[in-house]
């Protein structure tokens, strides 16, 4: 790993620039570290030696781009990760959103979508699946694509199942899905009322209203600039007393909008947005 | 040291004492002193924690290899022993001298140039997240040489080419001396990975990081 070739900050930047003047995603405001290690594993496993020929082949080949894209961001999910907060979302959140007529939820940065599936099981259990609408959005198409399937790694079951049953869950986790080779596909019912569509969260904006917002280790990938910018993007998507829910070492402590919410909890940061 | 006799004691060699002489000055230049470690490695932390004196000039950060998904006390259980509280950083937090960070279950942590945290939860590395050759990586592209990176005691390679990054930043390398460890794998390949990494027992590794106690 050592004896590819380095990538300095100013190549970095480079490579920012060139990305979104050809293909306009900009990726200016994103946390450098990771970003740094993302590309070196990009060039190392397209066995890509110096970031001049990475530069030649962004610019020459848009399929190239396309792999490069998906391998940039970081699309690692779980399902039920954190099963306190999971746990949390049941019995404080979800009780509350209970009295609402029509439950609009809103997943920013899906990745592949298991926390959405994770949330619409939780959803059917409370008897508010059918009145909910779960808007889930990521920046890659790839991603939703994988998505819509509705399926997750067979391999990954087992370790899903026990945080289901930490999270409180209150049936056979094995109800849920239909086991396919090697990997399972959940039930089609839960994501019937899931839509799934490419949204940018650097570049667009509000394009609803929502009760609950979950954003779980996305904004880690973002400096603080536009940690702010989409904290006050969150703030006007949301209804009065709207929760936010973000990862479980991401804090708002130091963030532009931190008067604006309370916590609902602080161990594994759920908020509220004051009216 | 009591209570775990069983580790094999290691009296300090001449080899040991001629390098610790040679990196004696490179302490006050270090900024960020970063400890990965597996198993066998806890105790040793514990041990390490204990030795610190009361102010520092520099910021330790430990990455330990950890289950993720089960509550965990460890920020505790590894303060249990010293007047040093461990801080789990929030991603983004800045990273300040005299203070002891401990990588997050279920994240890798990173170091970005304005030497705060960032917090990534990309593919496990070498079976672990936290994993800790990427928080070595960059250390050494954000601290240089004013990084000493050591490796303690553990059952796989993590932390090996992030020592070796440590070096060629031009920062310190310290394995802990693999006849001292419990799991004997990840120091050794440590040293693979950057052969002039110095090696070290646990006490001298505290008397390297703590040089103001006697």
């Amino acid at each position: 790993m050592n004896d590819t070739s380095d990538i300095t900050p100013e190549e970095l930047d480079d490579l920012i620039q060139l990305i979104k003047g050809h293909y306009g995603y900009d990726f200016g405001d994103y946390s450098r570290a990771s970003l740094t290690r993302r590309v070196r594993q990009c060039m190392e496993k397209a066995k890509i030696p110096t970031v001049y020929d990475l530069r030649f082949h962004l610019l020459n080949e848009t399929s190239f781009f396309a792999w490069f894209l998906q391998s940039l961001t970081v699309n690692v999910t779980e399902m039920f990760r954190d099963p306190a907060f999971y746990r949390n979302l049941r019995e404080t959140v979800i009780p509350r959103l209970a009295s609402y007529p029509l439950i609009k939820i809103w997943h920013a940065g899906c990745a592949t979508g298991e926390e959405v599936f994770s949330m619409a099981i939780l959803l059917k259990e409370e008897g508010l699946l059918e009145r909910t609408r779960i808007y889930a959005t990521d920046i890659n198409p790839a991603n939703l694509e994988k998505a819509r399937k509705g399926t997750v790694p067979l391999s990954a079951m087992k370790e899903y199942t026990a945080n289901y049953i930490r999270s409180g869950g209150k049936a056979e986790f094995s109800s849920y899905y239909e086991a396919r080779y090697d990997e399972v596909v959940m039930d089609p019912a839960l994501l019937e009322r899931v839509l799934f569509s490419q949204h940018n969260l650097v570049t667009d904006q509000v394009f609803n209203e929502f009760q609950l917002i979950c954003c779980r280790n996305v904004l880690i990938y973002f400096n603080k600039d536009l940690q702010n910018r989409v904290l006050k993007l969150f703030y006007d998507s949301l209804v009065p007393f709207g929760y936010l829910a973000l990862g479980m070492k991401e804090s708002l402590l130091f963030m532009d909008v931190r008067s604006q919410f309370e916590a609902v909890s602080e161990s594994v940061k759920v908020f509220r947005r004051k009216a | 040291m009591s209570g775990r006799s069983s580790r094999p004691s290691v009296s300090p060699s001449k080899y040991s004492e001629e390098k610790r002489n040679a990196v004696a000055d490179k302490i006050p230049q270090t900024d960020l002193v970063v400890i990965g470690g597996s198993a066998g490695c806890v105790p040793v932390i514990i041990d390490l924690l204990d030795a610190l004196p009361p102010s520092f000039p520099f910021a330790v950060v430990l990455v330990i290899h950890r289950q993720k998904s089960v509550p965990s006390e460890m920020d505790k259980v590894l303060g249990s022993n010293s007047h040093v509280r461990v801080i789990e950083p929030n991603d983004k937090d800045f990273i300040l001298p005299g203070r002891v960070y401990l990588a997050p279950q279920n994240y890798h942590l990173l170091i970005e140039q304005d030497r705060s945290f960032s917090l990534d939860y990309s593919e496990p590395i070498h079976y672990s997240r936290p994993s800790i050759d990427p928080t070595f990586e960059s250390a050494a592209d954000v601290f240089g040489r004013r990084c000493t990176g050591i490796l303690l005691s553990g059952a796989n390679r993590d932390g090996a080419d992030g020592l070796a990054s440590i070096l060629q930043s031009g920062g310190t390398a310290i394995v802990q001396n693999p006849a001292t460890c419990d799991f004997p794998a990840m120091p050794q390949a440590g040293l693979e990975a950057a052969p002039e990494a110095l090696i070290l027992a646990p006490a001298e590794i505290a008397s390297f990081i703590s040089p103001e106690k006697p």
